[in-house]
Parts: structure tokens; C-alpha cells; sequence
């Protein structure tokens, strides 16, 4: 067993904060592969830790050799993958372990798909609401 | 806080889907995207926000920028 990753004291408080967010059932889909690269490992580790730390988070492990159709149905092109799926999938992707600053930010995504609202402005929700095209959005992180 | 915005917008819009990528571990999608700061945001492979940005402006860039 390798060592946890989320410390124990940091456990209990990520434990606390989805028992008093989390609304409805959140699954965290993950790719890897069998000879997982070091970031693969950690990252199915994280999510798996993750999943431990409330009864509405569950972690679907795929391979993403063998796991074609997953991979496909979800649209990951690159591993670590995780896709984050509440009521309906949203089309939120991590590709690379999620740590550090961005490790809180998949915390509180997950709250966010949880509960199905954005938390976005008035504003911005009126601006998205004008948009006619699909967008893809990707953002270069690097770990903090 | 780029990453939680662009995730927030893929709640919001069923036309939009957003990624968190890791530089590091994509280092031919940072080559690809001229990525030399983070965090760099790139909109439908042609439309590019360099650092962050507070959310009205960030949504509306992204938002007139695919128009």
C-alpha cells in the first residue's frame, strides 16, 4: 500500500466540507492504463482517496487502452483523465493530477456538479446563455 | 482560479466543455500552444487568455471571441 496522498488531517476536513455540500451523487470517472506512468498512479490514488471521503462520491476506474468506448463516450485523448459526472456530464475534464492549488479546485467542482449551479454572475450567465457555438476550453496549469 | 471558471462555465452552457491540462505532463500540447506562463487559457485552438482574469471579463472574452 503506498502512502495516502491527502493527509489524515486534511481528510477529516474535505470529509465535513461534502457532508455539508454534496447534494447529489458525483461519480469521477478516471483513465489510466495498466502500466500507469507516474502521474497515473497518483492520480487513480487521489481519486480513489477522494472517493473514501463521502458516501456520494464514487471513483470508475478505466483503462484507457482497453476501455476504448469509455474513453470514447467521455471524449479523453490523453491520460490521467478524470471527467467529473453529476445528473449529466458537463464536460469537465483534468488532464494531469489535479494538485496543489488545482486539487482544491477539484474539491470544490465537485461541490459545484454536486449541486448542478454554476455559481456564475448574473452577468456571466446572461453572456453564456447568447452563445449560439460549441466551445472547448482548455487551461494550461502547472503544479504550485 | 482560471481552471474553476472555465469549469463553472461548462456547468453553466451545454455548448461548453472545458479541460484542466497539466502542462508538465502534456509537454507536446504546451509546445503546440506556445504555453510559456500559466495559467494560459486556449479557446477552440485559436482564441488565447494569458493569466488570470476576473470572471465577468474572462466570460465575456471567451464569449465574444467564438461569436
Amino acid at each position: 500500500m503506498p502512502a495516502p496522498i491527502i493527509p489524515a488531517k486534511e481528510r477529516e476536513h474535505i470529509q465535513k466540507f461534502f457532508e455539508e455540500k454534496l447534494v447529489n451523487p458525483v461519480r469521477l470517472v478516471m483513465f489510466t492504463q495498466e502500466f500507469e506512468c507516474e502521474y497515473c498512479a497518483e492520480t487513480r490514488q487521489l481519486v480513489e482517496e477522494i472517493a473514501q471521503l463521502s458516501p456520494k462520491i464514487t471513483a470508475e476506474i478505466y483503462n484507457f487502452v482497453t476501455d476504448k468506448p469509455q474513453a470514447e463516450k467521455y471524449q479523453v485523448d490523453k491520460i490521467p483523465a478524470i471527467a467529473l459526472i453529476g445528473q449529466k456530464d458537463y464536460g469537465i475534464r483534468f488532464y494531469g493530477i489535479p494538485s496543489g492549488y488545482e486539487f482544491s479546485t477539484l474539491l470544490e467542482d465537485i461541490v459545484d456538479v454536486s449541486q448542478g449551479e454554476s455559481g456564475l454572475s448574473e452577468a456571466s450567465k446572461k453572456a453564456l446563455a447568447t452563445l449560439t457555438k460549441p466551445v472547448h476550453i482548455q487551461v494550461f496549469v502547472t503544479p504550485t | 482560479m482560471a481552471v474553476r471558471l472555465a469549469h463553472k462555465m461548462a456547468i453553466e452552457s451545454d455548448l461548453v466543455r472545458a479541460d484542466m491540462v497539466e502542462a508538465i505532463e502534456f509537454p507536446h500540447l504546451a509546445v503546440k500552444y506556445h504555453v510559456h506562463g500559466v495559467p494560459k487559457t486556449v479557446v477552440n485552438e485559436t482564441f488565447f487568455i494569458e493569466g488570470a482574469m476576473p470572471e465577468v471579463l474572462f466570460v465575456q472574452q471567451i464569449v465574444k471571441a467564438v461569436k
